[in-house]
């Protein structure tokens, strides 16, 4: 590891909130990657006539447990229990349920309130609430970093273009950008759904053709600013190409920007998606999301718990993840030194008022 | 206040102290800082940057950035008036009215969109109550007063029609509307030509006498202290360490940082390599045209002539010295010669046209031609470490595996005077001093043959400037490089260089070695020029802009 890199790790870590947050999000979002170890409507390990069986990983007919199917085992059966735990035992996940598994044997009519059973209750069909928070939780996150990543890698990439070379490319990408921007993504996604079934992929595409963009006016106003720095003109003294020079000398000081910018265009991407779930637009139905939560705690006001959650765990998560953004922008600025502890240096401020000025123009 | 015993002085600060609060700890600027203004009389504060000069004058107008600021003791009376502390409302009757101030940057402290009429009115309108002819004819006076020519015109002018010379003028105009008792000057002209400063001193001096005002002189230069001031305080880290009369602080300086300052004036002569040394880098008839383009189509209706017909030749070991005003084209055709920056004309290297060769051919070239900027500041990635700095170049030439290239830096660090272990730190950590060494260094680090040096030492203070000239000096005798050294003080040039190139609106006024130029000048344009920067004398001469 180099000084350097020990350097930002140490400025990471003085974020007290910021690094508290990061191993927080870090162990929501291991626990939630391993779902089907936590809330599964399959027991996890099954001992069954001296032998062992992983429900989780293959999928056992109910005949290899005595049972009269050829079809997959209902380990919820209570026909099923009892022939498994005549002859063994089973260990069941803390969570029994999955996010579709749905609970028939509930003693009020569904969405039920927070029991014993169901700690934060059931949705209006009688899946668990926590079960589907678990798996929502999952793929909101998969899907704004996944979708985070690829705008950033194309935004930077379309704006460092535009800002370095200037001139004619451009204006020319300028007036596209402005044109594209104009269209209305909603009403798209809306004909778009109504054409192909919204899947995880589709709607990745899908918002990805319209959220590169967010990051080009930030990176572009860098890079014109930079391009006519005395360091660049010092590295092309040095014969650097403009590539090298692009990446090593104009990008790291794209990189504060940009890295500032994207807790928010993570944050966007996972708003946009839960959204979308909302108005119904989203994922495929029955898939777990925290914007369908929301529709249904709006549906069912009876049922606070249904909304209340849903906001909360939102609410949270947002809340890390822009906290977790803010320490690494400081680990990443040089000129933060351990002992100052105040959020915006003046230079800062003075540089990121010279970039809006030029992205102004 | 009336209590208070009547005060001998136009203005006395004992005990000043500022301190700057700045996240746990606070940062002391002033430590105890006294001197006394009489009327009618110069004092100069002088000091390298960061010794509190300026942090000293903008507290006498009470205009630091409080509450960040604050003043844990100390006391600034102007007459009988407290400053110190004082209520807003007493301080708005002092300022620009009884004391008047003026700054470096001409171009940043006028409003970029008022007329200049407007920007003079402000200061009649808020004094003095004037009705708006009446202010008018007192603003084309103060204009006149100041030397600008045709004032009436200039009413309706905005700031960036003006040059440098004549939006200072204004701005002594502004602050001469009240008549006050008492001038601040800070930095008055360190962003002017030589001619234009020593312009601008006459007029500061001529003025001062005219309405008996006192004058506060803030500057780094001790050829401006020497011209103009009556007493002089010498600042460092935030302390006055000596104070004397003029003429005894030239003669007789006591303190060892006085000393210090007053030794630290570019010394030295420049090596005398063989006159029959191998041309390395020379230009016929260089020339760089910017397109003046008009109207709907963009039709090129003209050319401003950056670099216009430019000869010039450097041998190994040789320096030639570049010298002109701001726009006279000596760092386009630095950049120009280096192939940074399109040109017309022969640009031979080493004996090889290079001129049409495309970038690719040239990368192999890049490392036999480097090129050292003026600014410090700007001219180091700030993103990068400084040991990426100065190894870039290696890695792009393929020179060398990632063992060599670090042994490299770490010479090339020890050579320029810093320590190896700095290449592991960012820009940022460093001086102007010792980022200037750093630049050098990256220039080194290939073993080039030509450099060019872009105006090296005008950005760092007098001391420093002396070590940088010092060390290039040493380098050029060990490398046996060449350089073209361009720079608008003359001092620096003629400790470095063997021959001089004077040139003015993109020609080349008048040629030779150096001394010769030095000692007598053919043209007239030259020796306005040399009586400006060496005796900031103003020279009336059709050759010198106002």
């Amino acid at each position: 590891m180099t000084p350097l890199t020990r350097r930002r790790l140490a400025n990471f870590k003085a974020n007290r909130r910021g690094f508290w947050s990061f191993w927080i999000f870090l162990v929501l979002f291991v626990v939630s990657l391993g779902a089907e170890f936590i809330a599964n409507d399959k027991p996890l390990l099954i001992r069954y006539e001296e032998q062992y069986y992983w429900p989780v990983f293959h999928t056992y007919p109910e005949t290899t447990f005595g049972g009269e199917f050829e079809t997959e085992t209902d380990y919820r059966d209570a026909y099923v229990r009892d022939l498994i735990n005549g002859k063994g035992w089973m260990v069941w996940p803390p969570i029994p349920y999955s996010y579709r598994t749905i609970n028939y044997n509930l003693p009020v009519p569904a969405p039920a309130p927070p029991s014993a059973d169901n700690w934060l209750g059931t949705d209006d069909q009688g899946r668990d609430v926590v079960a589907r928070l678990i798996y929502g939780f999952r793929i909101s996150v998969l899907f704004g970093l996944v979708l985070t990543a690829f705008s950033s890698v194309i935004g930077v990439a379309a704006g460092a273009v535009q800002g370095y070379f200037g001139g004619l490319t451009d204006l020319l990408f300028q007036r596209f950008i402005e044109i594209w921007q104009g269209l209305p993504t909603l009403f798209l996604l809306i004909i778009l759904a109504s054409v192909v079934t919204p899947t995880f992929w589709w709607l990745l595409g899908l918002l990805l053709l319209f959220s590169w963009t967010s990051l080009v006016h930030v990176v572009r106003a860098e890079f014109l600013r930079a391009r006519n720095l005395d360091y660049v003109r010092a590295a092309k003294a040095l014969g650097a190409g403009d590539v090298t020079i692009m990446v090593r000398h104009v990008l790291p000081n794209a990189m504060v920007a940009t890295l500032t910018f994207m807790p928010f265009i993570l944050n966007g991407s996972i708003t946009t998606l839960t959204a979308l779930d909302f108005l119904g637009f989203g994922l495929p139905p029955g898939s777990p999301s925290l914007g369908e939560l929301l529709a249904q705690g709006k549906a069912n006001l009876q049922a606070p718990w249904l909304g209340l959650t849903a906001f909360f765990v939102l609410a949270i998560m947002l809340s890390l993840l822009i906290f977790i953004g803010e320490a690494v922008r400081d680990a990443f600025d040089p000129r933060k030194t351990i002992a100052q502890m105040s959020t915006a240096l003046p230079g800062e401020a003075a540089a990121a008022t010279a970039a809006r000025k030029e992205a102004a123009e | 206040m009336s209590l208070m015993p009547p005060n001998p002085d136009l203005l006395s600060v004992r005990g000043l102290r500022v301190d700057f609060r700045s996240g746990a700890g606070a940062t002391q600027a002033v430590k105890g800082v006294s001197f006394d203004i009489q009327k009618g009389e110069t004092l100069a504060l002088v000091g390298e940057s960061g010794s509190g000069k300026s942090v000293t004058a903008l507290s006498i107008l009470q205009l630091l950035p409080y509450p960040m600021a604050h003043h844990p003791a100390g006391s600034i009376r102007f007459r009988d008036t407290e400053l110190l502390g004082a209520e807003e409302k007493t301080l708005r009757q002092v300022r620009g009215n009884r004391i008047a101030m003026i700054f470096q940057e001409p171009m940043t402290s006028l409003n970029p969109l008022h007329s200049i009429e407007r920007q003079i009115n402000e200061t009649l309108f808020l004094h003095k109550r004037l009705s708006s002819s009446a202010a008018r004819a007192r603003t084309l006076e103060l204009l006149r007063l100041v030397g600008l020519l045709d004032p009436e015109k200039r009413l309706t002018a905005y700031p960036h029609e003006l040059s440098g010379g004549q939006r200072q003028r204004v701005m002594i105009a502004m602050a001469l509307a009240n008549e006050p008792d008492l001038l601040i000057a800070d930095e008055p002209t360190t962003a002017l030509d030589v001619t234009i400063q020593a312009q601008i001193l006459a007029l500061l001096k001529d003025l001062q006498s005219r309405f008996g005002m006192a004058l506060l002189l803030i500057t780094h230069d001790l050829g401006v202290v020497r011209k103009m001031a009556d007493r002089v305080c010498v600042m460092n880290q935030g302390e006055i360490v000596e104070q004397a009369k003029v003429d005894d602080l030239f003669i007789r300086p006591r303190h060892a940082y006085t000393k210090k300052l007053l030794s630290a004036e570019p010394r030295g002569n420049p090596l005398s390599p063989p006159e029959d040394a191998t041309e390395v880098m020379a230009a016929d008839r260089l020339k760089v045209h910017f397109p003046i383009k008009k109207g709907l189509l963009r039709r090129t209706v003209g050319h401003i002539k950056a670099v216009d017909g430019v000869d010039v030749a450097v041998r190994r070991g040789h320096t030639v010295g570049v010298v002109g005003e701001s726009g006279s084209g000596k760092t386009t055709l630095g950049l120009a010669l280096l192939r940074l920056h399109a040109s017309q004309g022969a640009i031979r290297f080493d004996g090889t046209d290079i001129q049409g060769w495309q970038p690719k051919r040239l990368r192999g070239l890049r490392r036999e031609m480097q090129i050292v900027f003026q600014d410090p500041y700007g001219s180091l990635s700030p993103r990068l470490s400084v040991g990426q700095i100065i190894g870039e170049g290696l890695g792009i030439h393929g020179i060398g595996d990632s063992k060599e290239r670090e042994a490299m830096v770490a010479r090339a660090l020890e050579e320029v005077g810093l320590p190896p272990e700095a290449r592991n730190r960012y820009p940022h950590e460093f001086s102007g001093g010792q980022r200037q060494r750093i630049a050098i260094a990256r220039a080194l680090v290939l073993k080039p043959k030509f450099v060019v040096l872009d105006e090296p030492t005008s950005a760092l203070d007098m001391s420093v400037q002396a070590q940088i000239v010092d060390l290039l000096r040493d380098i050029q005798a060990r490398h046996n490089l060449a350089y073209l050294f361009i720079s608008h003080d003359l001092r620096v040039v003629r400790a470095l260089s063997s021959h001089v190139m004077v040139m003015k609106d993109g020609k080349v006024v008048e040629q030779g070695p150096t001394q010769r130029i030095f000692e007598e000048p053919r043209e007239e344009y030259t020796r306005a020029l040399l009586a400006a920067a060496l005796n900031l004398e103003a020279v009336e001469s059709p050759a010198v802009r106002t």
